[in-house]
C-alpha cells in the first residue's frame, strides 16, 4: 500500500489566518481593477484556500506538473479570483499578473482553464470536477502514488446528476486518496440556493463517504478535518464547508445579490478598508 | 500592464449585444412577450436551471408564479421534466444558456423529447460568440449539433422584433424547438413589416452586385455592412435564414442564382451550421460560385468582451465590410 504525502502536524492558525487574509486583500484588489467578480465566492473559500495550500497540499511551483504532487481541483471555475489569489500566494503566478484578471487577453480570465500553472482542470462548466477528481484518484493509486486529490465544488454542483454519479464512482473504487471539499455558501446565481439539496452531509455518508461537516470560514476547524481526511480507510472523504459568501467584508456579507458583485469604483476602497477594520 | 490589456469597456449587462449602440432596443422581448401569451394560452408552463436572470424568463414568473419552476443548476432534469410536463398537456417553455442545453442536455432533447414530437420550447441563452467566459460558455458548434436531431426545428432570430414573433409562433409549431435567445437589452433592427415565418427565409436588403445569406443577429450586421457599402459603390441583397431546420433550400437556391458571388453569415463556427447548409444545397443544386464563410474558425475561443472577440476572430463590422466591399 502507498504512503500519502503528510503534511507536518501542529498547524500554525495564527500564520494560516494571516495567509487568509493576505487572499482576501488580493482578491478585493482583483476584483476592484476589474470592477466586478465573483468576489464574493472568494471571500468565502478564501479560509478553505490557505489550509489547504499552506499546511495540508504537497506542492511544488516550479514543477506544477510533478508527478507526485496532490491535486487541487477547482470545480467552479467562476471561483477563479480565489484561484489565482492563492496560486500568487503559493509562488505559481507572479503577483503583478493579478490585475489583468478578467481583462481581455489577459491569461487569467473570469473562468480558470488548465493552460494556467497550478489549474488542473477547464472550469467554468460546473459539475466537472468530482468525476475527474475521482479519475485522478483512481490513476495515482494505480500507480501506488502518494499523492491525494483535493476537489473542491458548489452547492449549486450538488444539483447535477454528475456530481452524484460521481460520487458514487469515488465509493465504489474506493478513493480514499480523495477529498471533497464541499462549499455550502448558500447562494447560486438566481439567488438563494433553490433544490432541495439539505442534508448535505448525510447524503454523502449514505454514499459511502467519510463526511464531517465545519463552518468553512472557522480555520481551526477547517484544519481539524483536513486531519481527519488523511485516513486511508478505504473511503473517500467530504468536508461539507458552511461558508459565509463575502467574509471578511460586512457590507458584502450582507449583500442580498452576491453571485455577481459590480459595485462603483469608489466604493470598492470602502470594501477594502472594510476588511483591514475587521483584522485589526 | 499592455495597452491591450487595459482596453476594456465596462461590460455590459451579460450576453447583451455589442450591436446596440445608438440603436432603438427593447428589454427582455423574451420573457415579457412569453408572460403576454401565456395569459391566452393557459398550458404554458416556463422553467428554467438556475438561469432565470440571465435568460430573462423573469417576467413570465412575475406574472405566473404558479407556472414557473426552476429545477436549480441541473440541465438534465431541466430538459427531464419539461418532457414529462409537455407529455402531461402542457407547452414547456425552458430557459438555460446554449451551451448547457446543448452539450449537456443533448440526449435528453433528442430522445425525451423530439422522438417524442415532445411540445418542448427551448430558448437557449447566448448563442455563438456572445459570452466573454470561454469555451465553456461559447456555443460555437449547437446548430450543427442540433441539426443532428430528426425532428427537431431550430430558429436562430435577428433581432427583438423577431424573437417575440418566434415567441408566439412557437406555441403552435408541432413538437420540440430551439431558439437561440437574446437577452437583456435587445436592438429593434427589423422594420414593423417584418413578419416571421417558420421554415421561410426572407430578403432584408435588396441589392445587385453580392448575395448575403445569413442568420440570427448577424443578419442585421449583414444589414449594416451592405448599407456602409453602397457608399463604396458595392450593392449587396441580405437573405435571412431564421429557420435553420427545417432549411429553405428553394428560396435559397433561387437567391443564390441572382448573383455572382456570395457570403454566408453566422454567430456559429463555418463548419456544421449555415454556410455547411448552404453549400450543401448549393454542389446538390450545380450551382458553383466563389463564396466566403463569415463565422468562427474550428477552435475553441478566448475569454473577453464581444468587441475583442469579435475583432480577433474575424466577424466584426470591419470583416463583413472587407468581405461585401472586395470579396475577401
Ligand atoms: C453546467 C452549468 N450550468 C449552468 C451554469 C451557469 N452558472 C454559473 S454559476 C451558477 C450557479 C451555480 O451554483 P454555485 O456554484 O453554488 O453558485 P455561487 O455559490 O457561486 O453563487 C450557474 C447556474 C454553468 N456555469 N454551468
Ligand atoms: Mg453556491
Amino acid at each position: 500500500m502507498s504512503t500519502l504525502n503528510h503534511p507536518p502536524e501542529n498547524p500554525d492558525i495564527r500564520a494560516l489566518k494571516g495567509r487568509a487574509l493576505s487572499l482576501r486583500r488580493k482578491m478585493l484588489n482583483m476584483a476592484s481593477g476589474k470592477g466586478e467578480g465573483y468576489i464574493a465566492q472568494g471571500l468565502g473559500m478564501a479560509d478553505c484556500l490557505a489550509a489547504l495550500y499552506f499546511h495540508e497540499l504537497r506542492y511544488d511551483p516550479a514543477d506544477p506538473r510533478w508527478q507526485d504532487r496532490d491535486r487541487f481541483l477547482l470545480s467552479t471555475g467562476h471561483y477563479s479570483i480565489a484561484m489565482y489569489a492563492v496560486l500568487a500566494e503559493a509562488g505559481y503566478l507572479d503577483e503583478t499578473e493579478l490585475p489583468t484578471y478578467g481583462l481581455n487577453g489577459s491569461r487569467l480570465p473570469m473562468s480558470t482553464f488548465d493552460d494556467i500553472p497550478g489549474v488542473e482542470i477547464v472550469g467554468g462548466s460546473l459539475g466537472h470536477g468530482l468525476g475527474q477528481a475521482v479519475g485522478m484518484a483512481m490513476a495515482l493509486k494505480v500507480d501506488g502514488s502518494p499523492a491525494r486529490v483535493f476537489c473542491e465544488f458548489s452547492d449549486g454542483e450538488l444539483q447535477e446528476g454528475s456530481t452524484w454519479e460521481a460520487a458514487m464512482g469515488a465509493a465504489t473504487f474506493k478513493c480514499d486518496n480523495l477529498v471533497g471539499l464541499i462549499d455550502c455558501n448558500g447562494i447560486q446565481a438566481d439567488g438563494p440556493v433553490t433544490v432541495k439539496i439539505d442534508p448535505v452531509a448525510d447524503k454523502f455518508t449514505a454514499f459511502g463517504w467519510d463526511t464531517v461537516e465545519v463552518n468553512g470560514n472557522d480555520m481551526e476547524a477547517l484544519v481539524s478535518a483536513l486531519a481527519n481526511a488523511r485516513k486511508q480507510d478505504g473511503r473517500p472523504k467530504a468536508i461539507v464547508m458552511r461558508t459565509t459568501p463575502g467574509f471578511g467584508v460586512p457590507t458584502l456579507m450582507a449583500r442580498e445579490r452576491a453571485h455577481f458583485v459590480r459595485v462603483d469604483n469608489s466604493e470598492w476602497d470602502s470594501l477594502k478598508a472594510e476588511l483591514e477594520k475587521e483584522n485589526v | 500592464m499592455s495597452e491591450a490589456l487595459q482596453a476594456v469597456g465596462r461590460t455590459r449587462g451579460m450576453g447583451e449585444l455589442i450591436d446596440v449602440e445608438g440603436k432603438v432596443t427593447e428589454i427582455a422581448p423574451f420573457g415579457r412577450t412569453l408572460a403576454e401569451l401565456a395569459h391566452e394560452r393557459p398550458e404554458i408552463v416556463g422553467l428554467t436551471a438556475d438561469m432565470g436572470r440571465y435568460s430573462d424568463i423573469l417576467p413570465f414568473r412575475d406574472a405566473h408564479p404558479n407556472r414557473f419552476f426552476n429545477v436549480g443548476m441541473a440541465e438534465q432534469n431541466l430538459i427531464m421534466i419539461a418532457a414529462g410536463m409537455s407529455k402531461a398537456g402542457k407547452i414547456a417553455y425552458c430557459t438555460t444558456y446554449s451551451v448547457f442545453i446543448t452539450r449537456r442536455a443533448y440526449d435528453f432533447v433528442s430522445i425525451a423529447c423530439a422522438h417524442s414530437m415532445a411540445n418542448v420550447k427551448i430558448f437557449a441563452g447566448m448563442p455563438g460568440l456572445v459570452n466573454g467566459y470561454g469555451a465553456t460558455h461559447q456555443a460555437t458548434e449547437d446548430i450543427n449539433m442540433m441539426r443532428g436531431i430528426a425532428d427537431l426545428t431550430i430558429i436562430d432570430p435577428c433581432d427583438a422584433t423577431e424573437l417575440k414573433q418566434v415567441v408566439r409562433a412557437v406555441a403552435d409549431i408541432p413538437g420540440t424547438v430551439y431558439v437561440r435567445s437574446l437577452r437583456g437589452k435587445v436592438p429593434v433592427e427589423l422594420g414593423s413589416d417584418y413578419q416571421f415565418e417558420v421554415g421561410k427565409a426572407k430578403v432584408i436588403r435588396e441589392g445587385r452586385d453580392v448575395g448575403v445569406i445569413s442568420t440570427g443577429y448577424m443578419s442585421a450586421r449583414a444589414r449594416d455592412a451592405a448599407d456602409a457599402a453602397a457608399g463604396q459603390g458595392v450593392d449587396a441583397a441580405v437573405l435571412h435564414v431564421s429557420t435553420i431546420k427545417p432549411f429553405d433550400k428553394e428560396t435559397v437556391l433561387s437567391f443564390a442564382q441572382r448573383f455572382d458571388r456570395l457570403i454566408v453569415a453566422e454567430n456559429h463556427k463555418t463548419t456544421g451550421g449555415l454556410a455547411t447548409l448552404v453549400v450543401e444545397a448549393l454542389y446538390e443544386a450545380g450551382i458553383m460560385k466563389p463564396l466566403i464563410k463569415i463565422g468562427l474558425a474550428d477552435s475553441f475561443f478566448e475569454c473577453g468582451s464581444q468587441e475583442y472577440l469579435e475583432a480577433k476572430y474575424q466577424v466584426d463590422l470591419p470583416h463583413f465590410m472587407r468581405a461585401i466591399v472586395e470579396g475577401r
